[in-house]
């Protein structure tokens, strides 16, 4: 077993960094996490990740990893003996795992993104429209893969737990922004209940960032046009 | 194992993602039954059944169970059938972290800029997106010769899954290649990545898997010219709207 210092470049309010973290907490992994400076790289960032440029990064025992769901994997495997298993053990339920992470970052998330950026009233009613229908897939994803437990990995929280619920933190901010909800009691039952008992994990707890400092920084993120 | 295996996998002869299940099936030694989807027509209630978030190929069906995506299903045939044949992603963690790293990133950024450059009528947007697709290619020939370490594959001594992830578009290329004189895979420019090319192509697991380069440059062809008789339709159809007529 590989042990040696871990490092993790990140930002407070990055979901892909949070992930990483909660990773780290999954198997109580110590590590030196550098904060980036909003606005520009740091040199160790841009040496680790010379391609992407992007956070988060782990670096253990010199080496990085890269792209924050291999990061995750990565960790489930270099510390497989320490706390729970974060990937499901069965091939199977791993490769639903691995489809729905894969469908969370290319369709749900980019869905949400774009109620942020959307340019008028018509254009945000699409996006949300659009972000309540992948919803309601995940919803499915979630009875199918939890089978009945408290999360979608079982028992404990696991990979597609962290996939999604790292979001929860900026789902919030969207719905205030939106002015709706987007996790709905009523339409979502089982995600709503998901979420809080996420969020309230251990694991998770001292890494949710608090609603208004993540809206703030949105608005310097996805400043609005002036009038 | 003792208990019956039903494989099924179904695809589309020409999509580089479909050729990788197969490489991976072949890799083990696991038999299975091939069903080739007509994507232009109509797909298989099968697929629609299957993958009915997507409509997507490939879908392996194992014991009538779907597993979606490409990479996927081509990390869960390693871990199912893992007694048999070789590994096909890499048993250290780091070596696993960088396969996957770069696997996405020739899913995620490298092929998506050659589409989107092929496709592009802006001489211009071409123009820049061969240069990253180029850009991609030298990286990629870097990230090979320090993870290869003077062996044959990404892999090492045989096909893995980088070879798997980015050898599935070698037909491509080549085609290419053949249709538009398009050198990407530039002895000059790549010379490590064309060596590992033509060892790819020649591979056992592989020979009879990837089309024919000549069957694949007439598939390009054809579709560029359906892509071309679609985007005069929609330009004729728009020059009637505007002088008051409608089809």
């Amino acid at each position: 077993m590989v042990t040696g210092d871990v490092k993790l470049i990140g930002s407070w309010a990055s979901v892909f960094v949070m992930r990483a973290r909660i990773a780290l907490n999954l198997k109580s992994i110590s590590y030196e996490f550098l904060q980036e400076t909003f606005g520009s790289k740091s040199e160790l960032l841009l040496k680790s990740n010379p391609v992407h440029k992007k956070m988060p990064v782990l670096i253990h025992a010199d080496k990085p990893v890269c792209e924050s769901n291999i990061i995750v994997q990565y960790i489930d495997e270099a510390w497989s003996s320490y706390g729970t298993s974060i990937l499901p053990s069965l091939p199977y339920d791993r490769a639903i795992a691995r489809f729905w992470a894969a469908y969370i970052d290319d369709k749900w998330f980019i869905a949400l993104r774009s109620i942020l950026t959307a340019q008028g009233e018509e254009e945000k009613k699409e996006a949300i429209a659009e972000v309540e229908e992948r919803t309601e897939h995940l919803e499915k994803a979630f009875i199918e893969c939890s089978n009945g437990k408290p999360f979608f990995n079982g028992d404990h929280i696991g990979f597609l737990d962290i996939a999604l619920g790292s979001f929860l933190g900026w789902w919030r901010v969207v719905e205030l922004d939106a002015n709706h909800k987007l996790l709905d009691e009523t339409k979502t039952p089982s995600l709503f209940k998901w979420a809080e008992r996420f969020c309230n994990d251990p694991a998770v707890k001292p890494l949710m960032p608090d609603t208004a400092n993540l809206a703030e920084f949105a608005r310097k993120l996805f400043p609005k046009p002036q009038p | 194992m003792g208990e019956t295996e039903e494989v099924k996998l179904l695809g589309v002869w020409y999509s580089p993602y479909a050729i990788r299940p197969k490489i991976a099936l072949r890799l083990k030694s696991v038999d299975y039954d091939y069903f080739e989807e007509d994507l232009f027509g109509s797909k298989s209630e099968l697929l629609l059944k299957s993958n009915p978030v997507h409509k997507k190929v490939p879908v392996l069906i194992h014991n009538n169970k779907p597993i979606l995506e490409s990479l996927n299903i081509v990390e869960y045939i390693d871990e199912r059938w893992n007694t048999s044949g070789p590994s096909i992603l890499p048993s250290h963690p780091h070596d696993r972290a960088q396969a996957r790293f770069w696997s996405a990133f020739v899913d995620d950024k490298w092929f998506p800029a050659l589409k989107a450059a092929a496709i592009t009528k802006s001489e211009e947007a071409k123009e820049k997106g061969m240069k990253e697709v180029e850009g991609g290619l030298l990286q990629l020939e870097e990230a090979f010769v320090s993870i290869s370490k003077g062996k044959p594959f990404f892999g090492g001594e045989a096909i893995g899954f980088m070879d798997i992830c980015l050898g599935s578009f070698v037909g491509i290329l080549k085609a290419r290649e053949k249709l538009k004189g398009e050198k990407l895979l530039d002895e000059t420019k790549v010379p490590s990545l064309c060596k590992w090319a033509d060892q790819f192509l020649s591979d056992d697991t592989v020979k009879n898997v990837v089309p024919e380069i000549d069957k694949v440059a007439e598939f390009l062809g054809e579709l560029e010219v359906r892509a071309q008789l679609i985007s005069d339709f929609k330009n004729l159809r728009s020059t009637f709207k505007s002088n008051g007529r409608v089809m």
